[in-house]
């Protein structure tokens, strides 16, 4: 029973992790088409925020809920100025442009800090599912992926920046007779996005390894959570990690980790090959 | 573009360069240089490779170096399984020509997008990155040849005389015998695209549901280029292994798949000789990088990507020869790669 608790804890805590990678993904892609393949070299960049900032002597917390976010925020939104928006509708060049920006944040953070930089350790201890130890940083990562879901559903669904933000998306023409610029609007998507990415590394920086090259761990399951959940942002990336998440952490549980990540790669490919558009545009696509 | 490059006198005149360089780098460089000057050469024809599944069938693939370390690993195991490099070489262009097979059936008889095409190669290419990374141990073995995991495999037997293994190659045999393969690559590629298979090819690039109206299976010819890369990708890996003995999983890395597309890019999509070019210079640029250690090389590369997507997306092989062009009058267009190169 305890036993079944914890690979259930260790489920759930698998779904939040590919929840977390890739819901800014999922905001950028989902609003402008565009595939950021910088997308580990943003969460790479929340993560140095947070260790930096935290070995700086700023409190642990206020690193990862404020500082990352509000840096690769800033980040994002300068490269949408100088990179992004030059290439709007050309999907490969943007792919493209965006690997090199990825190279060259690696580059550069290694340039800058090394190969390597002094961790933080993860707070908050552990606690008992009957004899086993779970962590209760775990529990924390959890209820950030979840608050990140219902956040970006609530601002999508209630407010008036969702409402125009919805709008632009489906008819960026009719959005911008009503008004709106659409350019303005895709610069806050993005930001916005950078900035979900950003919070994501913060919360990944005390159990991950903190290096420049770290994002290419999260990169493939990032991309193949979203393009699996297809086009609706919140339940699109959440359906698809439920799913992924189950599968890699269940194989896990039976083999090790890397046979794990392989089956939810491989399973993705075999779902790409089945519903091209992604499980939202087959099944709930009327969902956000 | 110009049909500079592209007419009979072009290719003649691209492979006495190549003749040229075999027989004249060996007299005036050192040992040391022409084994710099190999690796080159087995990275150029990894370029061609992508050169041309990208410029001249359209496919989208950025997880080509899965098909290099496919190649790499598979001259590993042979050489070392059969003790001789004939079958081993075999086996480097067999392997991944029929794995690329096996997945482009998958990709274009699905008919995956563009952009899907990218990610599901990129996302192959990570599985085997993880794969082989996890491989560490000697319960890991294909025969006698244990695969090493993070560590590679070391002491690959060198390419020999086909059936005598003791006698292998020495670097200069080696480098004389990597300039005629890459001619030969080369060659092979202009004398398919000039074939009624290049013309189809070029043809659904261009419009892939034109195409298909003339009766012409879209799917079929994407797969066969697709495998034709795959298999050169391999023998590049095979070179690229012979060249230092060793293979180790970061042969699958990003890393590796984005600099094959940044010497695509660079050199120019829809060309042949711009791919080579490329190579050749992103890889003497690294050299160079790599003998200073204030900025690492990934900070360059990732320069010069972004640079050449926003500022010279055709690339530097085209753009020279259409300046040339203006200069030289065009006396007749021909060839398969005489079309304008579309921006994918």
């Amino acid at each position: 029973m305890a036993l079944l608790g914890l690979i259930l804890f260790n489920i759930i805590n698998g779904i939040a992790v590919l929840v977390l990678i890739s819901i800014g993904l999922a905001v950028i892609y989902g609003m402008m088409r565009i595939i950021n393949l910088a997308h580990g070299e943003f969460l790479m960049l929340g993560a140095y925020a947070t260790v930096l900032s935290t070995n700086a002597g700023v409190n642990l917390w206020v690193s990862i809920l404020i500082v990352s976010p509000i840096v690769v925020g800033l980040f994002g939104l300068l490269v949408e100025r100088c990179i992004i928006r030059f290439l709007y509708g050309r999907l490969i060049d943007t792919m493209l442009a965006t690997w090199g920006l990825s190279l060259f944040m690696i580059g550069g953070i290694t340039t800058l800090f090394g190969t390597t930089v002094e961790g933080v350790s993860a707070p908050l201890g552990a606690f008992n599912i009957g004899p086993y130890h779970a962590s209760l940083y775990s529990v924390f990562s959890i209820a950030v992926a979840a608050a990140m879901l219902g956040g970006v559903w609530s601002v999508l669904r209630f407010t008036k920046f969702g409402l125009i933000v919805r709008a632009t998306m489906q008819n960026p023409p009719m959005a911008a007779a009503l008004g709106v610029a659409p350019n303005r609007i895709y610069m806050l998507t993005f930001a916005l996005g950078a900035a979900l990415t950003g919070l994501a590394g913060g919360v990944l920086a005390p159990v991950a390894g903190v290096a420049p090259g770290m994002g290419a761990a999260y990169i493939a399951k990032a991309f193949i959570t979203v393009i699996g959940g297809g086009a609706a942002i919140v339940t699109g990336s959440g359906l698809a990690s439920a799913l992924f998440g189950t599968i890699d952490q269940i194989v896990t549980f039976q083999t090790t980790p890397v046979i794990g990540q392989v089956a939810l790669l491989i399973a993705a490919i075999i779902m790409i090959r089945i519903l091209p558009q992604g499980i939202t545009g087959r099944f709930f696509r009327r969902s956000l | 573009m110009s049909p500079l490059f592209t007419g009979r006198a072009g290719f003649a005149l691209v492979i006495a360069a190549g003749v040229i360089v075999t027989i004249a780098l060996p007299l005036i460089d050192g040992m040391f240089g022409l084994v710099q000057a190999t690796v080159f050469i087995a990275m150029a024809v990894l370029a061609l490779s992508l050169g041309f599944i990208w410029g001249f069938g359209g496919i989208m693939c950025f997880g080509q170096s899965a098909f290099f370390g496919l190649g790499g690993y598979a001259y590993a195991i042979a050489a070392i399984d059969f003790g001789g490099s004939s079958w081993a070489v075999l086996l480097a262009i067999a392997v991944p020509a029929a794995f690329a097979a096996m997945l482009g059936y998958f990709m274009f008889y699905g008919r995956i997008s563009d952009a899907y095409m990218g990610v599901i190669t990129l996302t192959v290419a990570v599985i085997l990155y993880n794969v082989m990374n996890s491989t560490s141990g000697s319960q890991y073995h294909i025969g006698a040849a244990e695969l090493g995991g993070f560590n590679g495999m070391p002491s690959v037997p060198p390419i020999n005389l086909p059936g005598d293994p003791s006698a292998a190659l020495s670097p200069l045999q080696f480098f004389i015998l990597s300039m005629i393969l890459l001619m030969a690559v080369y060659t092979g590629l202009r004398l398919l695209l000039a074939s009624r298979f290049g013309r189809v090819l070029v043809a659904i690039r261009e419009n892939e549901t034109r195409a298909m109206l003339l009766g012409y299976d879209p799917r079929f010819y994407k797969l066969v280029a697709f495998a034709i890369g795959g298999g050169i990708a391999g023998l590049s890996g095979c070179l690229f292994t012979n060249w230092g003995g060793f293979i180790s999983p970061t042969a699958f890395s990003l890393a590796q798949s984005a600099q094959i597309i940044i010497f695509v890019l660079l050199g120019g999509i829809g060309t042949l000789l711009g791919p080579i070019m490329g190579a050749v210079a992103i890889e003497y640029l690294i050299t160079l990088t790599g003998t200073q250690h204030r900025f690492d090389a990934n900070l360059i590369l990732g320069v010069i990507l972004l640079g050449f997507v926003l500022l010279v997306p055709q690339g530097v092989v085209p753009a020279i020869a259409a300046q040339l062009a203006r200069v030289i009058p065009a006396r007749r267009r021909a060839g398969a790669s005489s079309q304008t190169v579309t921006a994918p």
